[in-house]
């Protein structure tokens, strides 16, 4: 790269110069940074798993709480401006029976304002599973956060929709990410066994790929769930459903391993370690691996959605998590019944987040995929 | 050719195979037996089962062999179109399943025939009119057809259609054809209803063709053999029909293999929501019945159907595409 400098001579300009000693990294950043979609995409995935990390700070009522007498409270809207002043408040909510079709109806009066304070303390909670804390973003004065605040309305059983999907987020991005995490690792394994031994070995497992990606997955994924025994903790579905998932899952990723391991494989930089007497597992290790380490990411920033997808089908389907876990397909099931739905259209809020981080993750892993070669046009 | 032929052929069993131990998996998987559940459900209607009559049971089942004895029985079974009865309907599993599986394949097959239509004539649009307006919408349609499932679309669309056309828009037949015998009057009635669902089934798959194909002839259309064709005069439309689409279209084709799959895959649990009268909603139930018989047999025919299909769409592929005839030479 440093001779680029010498034969360009006095041509070269300071932008180029910089370009030609960038790292490899720092060519790929230079490139993503050009590709905006990817570049928002990025953020919304860095904002979500800020959520994940502080769910329980974000949440102000406790998801588990149920209260009947809540149940399909519609979506409350804060009211920031008292009398010209800025003093974030709710109206107070009553509900009622209608005297015609007993449904339960409720109605705001404004003449009952609740303060709302940020940083307030509301249910215990533990941050990062360590740090015992009460701070949450929001919470009220006077009264409970789970008695006054609905921002995004209730469910059925008058559990508050905003704290669910918060706490739904945690675990529906968590089981993407250790999915794809074990399909890695198989996609690795398997594709870079292929992908270098060829022959037999290649022949074997690309059979096996083929057979699996030409199997229609929910029935099996279906299946496989519905064996999974009923006494099972949450935990322990957690990790079989993480399972189940990968065992399809890893084919894609092995797909893209194996085409990189041909193509390197034939490189001269390989031919020269190998002739300056390189083990194999250092040839793979230090000198491969790095070279298609951009192209894993991306192909895993790609897989994520498909994972995310995935989970959110079984557990809709309730053959995935069961509750009380709470994640966006457990929190679709309410919105299974279509009536349901058309009465509280509330309950369908989920399918937001869910096609909003497939949508970010997509954008994300086109513009990793474009980076990921920095030096092609 | 003959040659690619039989390797597809081959694969084709060897993934008939694969789903079968799947299958069979799905019947071992849950704790205790078929008599097991049988005799608790027996007791939940208040009869009692002696112990001489389960063990009559298990040895009709043949549940005191091993379990490959058990699957070589069960296989042997099932290729003579017995498939055991299914416990929760007290009938035999080919019955309950009926005219659904032909169902399920009418509902995907007419979402592949939609994904064809569809994606073909608007890749090669936004291919010619790269970068104008018709091409964003198409990609940002597409861009929503990739990132919603399709369960999620089509609770989505059912919302709208109750909210806005004050109509159920789910189901495949009107009431009054449901429970009728086939007639023509009852296919038409079925041609009416399957637009929704293709399209629901087809967004995401079309999605991606209509991606793959752009792409593709872009590349194509970019190479000088295209400049010379308009050079010596070919007319704009011809240029680009003649050759280049061609060309394109041979990973199009190439891509229909996994398309198949995963359109009767998302069929079952777009079933539910729409309620559907097809193999979906009667799998969910005997699953979490643990009617395993029948939930294991629905996953057998809709993997050999898949494969069937994938076998036609690779001998189509091979029509299409002349290198791949010549590869077996």
């Amino acid at each position: 790269m440093a001779e680029a400098v010498v034969t360009g001579g006095a041509f070269t300009t300071a932008a180029e110069e910089r370009i030609s000693v960038a790292t490899q990294w720092q060519l790929m950043w230079w490139r993503f940074r050009k590709h905006r979609l990817a570049l928002v995409g990025g953020i919304v995935v860095i904002i979500f798993y800020l959520v994940v990390i502080g769910a329980d700070f974000l949440a102000y009522s406790d998801p588990h709480a149920s209260e009947a007498q809540r149940g399909l409270l519609p979506p409350q809207f804060i009211q920031f401006f008292d009398e010209g002043r800025f003093r974030p408040h709710v109206y107070a909510i009553k509900g009622k029976r209608d005297p015609v079709t007993f449904k339960r109806v409720y109605v705001a009066d404004p003449e009952d304002k609740i303060p709302i304070r940020f940083f307030a303390s509301g249910f215990e909670y533990r941050f990062l599973g360590i740090i015992p804390s009460n701070v949450h973003l929001l919470g009220v004065e006077g009264t409970t956060a789970e008695e006054s605040i609905f921002l995004l309305g209730t469910d059925t059983q008058g559990r508050d929709l905003f704290s669910r999907l918060m706490y739904g987020t945690r675990i529906s991005l968590t089981i993407g990410l250790a999915s794809v995490a074990l399909s890695l690792f198989l996609g690795i394994l398997l594709g870079g066994l292929s992908g270098f031994y060829g022959g037999a070995v290649d022949t074997v497992i690309q059979r096996i790929v083929e057979v699996l990606r030409s199997i229609p997955t929910i029935p099996l994924w279906m299946g496989l769930a519905a064996a999974l025994p009923r006494e099972w903790s949450i935990i322990q579905v957690y990790f079989a459903i993480t399972i189940i998932i990968s065992l399809i899952g890893w084919t894609e990723l092995a797909r893209v391993v194996r085409g990189k391991f041909l193509a390197l494989r034939e490189e001269d930089f390989v031919m020269a370690a190998e002739l300056a007497g390189c083990g194999r597992m250092r040839i793979i290790f230090v000198h491969m691996v790095p070279s298609f380490l951009s192209h894993i990411i991306a192909a895993t920033t790609l897989a994520l959605p498909a994972m995310i997808i995935s989970e959110t089908s079984l557990s809709f389907l309730g053959l995935g998590l069961r509750p009380p876990a709470i994640s966006w397909g457990v929190l679709l099931q309410q919105a299974q019944n279509i009536q349901a739905v058309a009465i509280s259209s509330w309950l369908l809020l989920p399918v937001v987040p869910v096609v909003v981080a497939v949508l970010a993750f997509n954008f994300l892993g086109d513009g990793l995929r474009d980076a990921a070669d920095p030096y092609g046009i | 050719m003959l040659s690619y032929i039989v390797r597809r052929l081959l694969l084709s069993v060897l993934t008939v195979w694969a789903v079968s131990m799947l299958s069979f998996a799905i019947i071992q998987l849950p704790p205790g037996d078929y008599v097991s559940a049988y005799i608790a459900q027996m007791q939940a209607m208040g009869t009692l089962l002696s112990e001489q009559e389960a063990a009559n049971l298990r040895i009709l089942y043949g549940l005191d062999q091993p379990v490959y004895v058990q699957y070589l029985k069960w296989v042997g079974l099932a290729v003579q179109g017995n498939f055991g009865m299914s416990m929760e309907w007290g009938r035999p599993v080919l019955d309950v399943i009926g005219d659904r599986i032909w169902l399920t394949l009418m509902v995907s097959l007419s979402a592949v025939v939609f994904t064809w239509i569809v994606a073909l004539p608007i890749g090669i649009y936004s291919a010619i009119r790269q970068y104008s307006l018709g091409d964003y919408v198409f990609t940002f349609i597409g861009f929503i057809g990739l990132a919603v499932p399709s369960f999620m679309l089509a609770l989505v669309l059912m919302y709208l259609g109750f909210v806005l056309l004050d109509a159920n828009i789910g189901g495949l037949f009107s009431v009054e054809y449901a429970d009728a015998a086939w007639s023509l009057d009852k296919l038409w009635d079925l041609m009416q209803h399957l637009p929704l669902p293709a399209l629901i089934l087809g967004l995401a798959g079309t999605a991606q063709m209509i991606r793959i194909m752009r792409a593709n002839l872009l590349d194509e259309l970019r190479k000088p053999y295209v400049v010379a064709a308009r050079a010596r005069g070919l007319s704009h439309t011809r240029s680009v029909l003649k050759y280049p689409v061609r060309v394109a279209l041979n990973p199009f084709a190439s891509t229909i293999g996994y398309l198949f799959p995963y359109i009767v895959s998302g069929s079952i649990i777009v079933s539910l929501v729409l309620s559907l009268p097809t193999v979906g909603p009667v799998l969910l139930k005997a699953l979490i019945a643990q009617d395993m018989f029948l939930a294991g047999t629905i996953v057998l025919l809709l993997g050999v159907m898949t494969v069937i299909g994938t076998f036609v769409s690779d001998l189509l592929l091979m029509w299409i595409d002349p290198r791949i005839r010549m590869e077996g030479r």
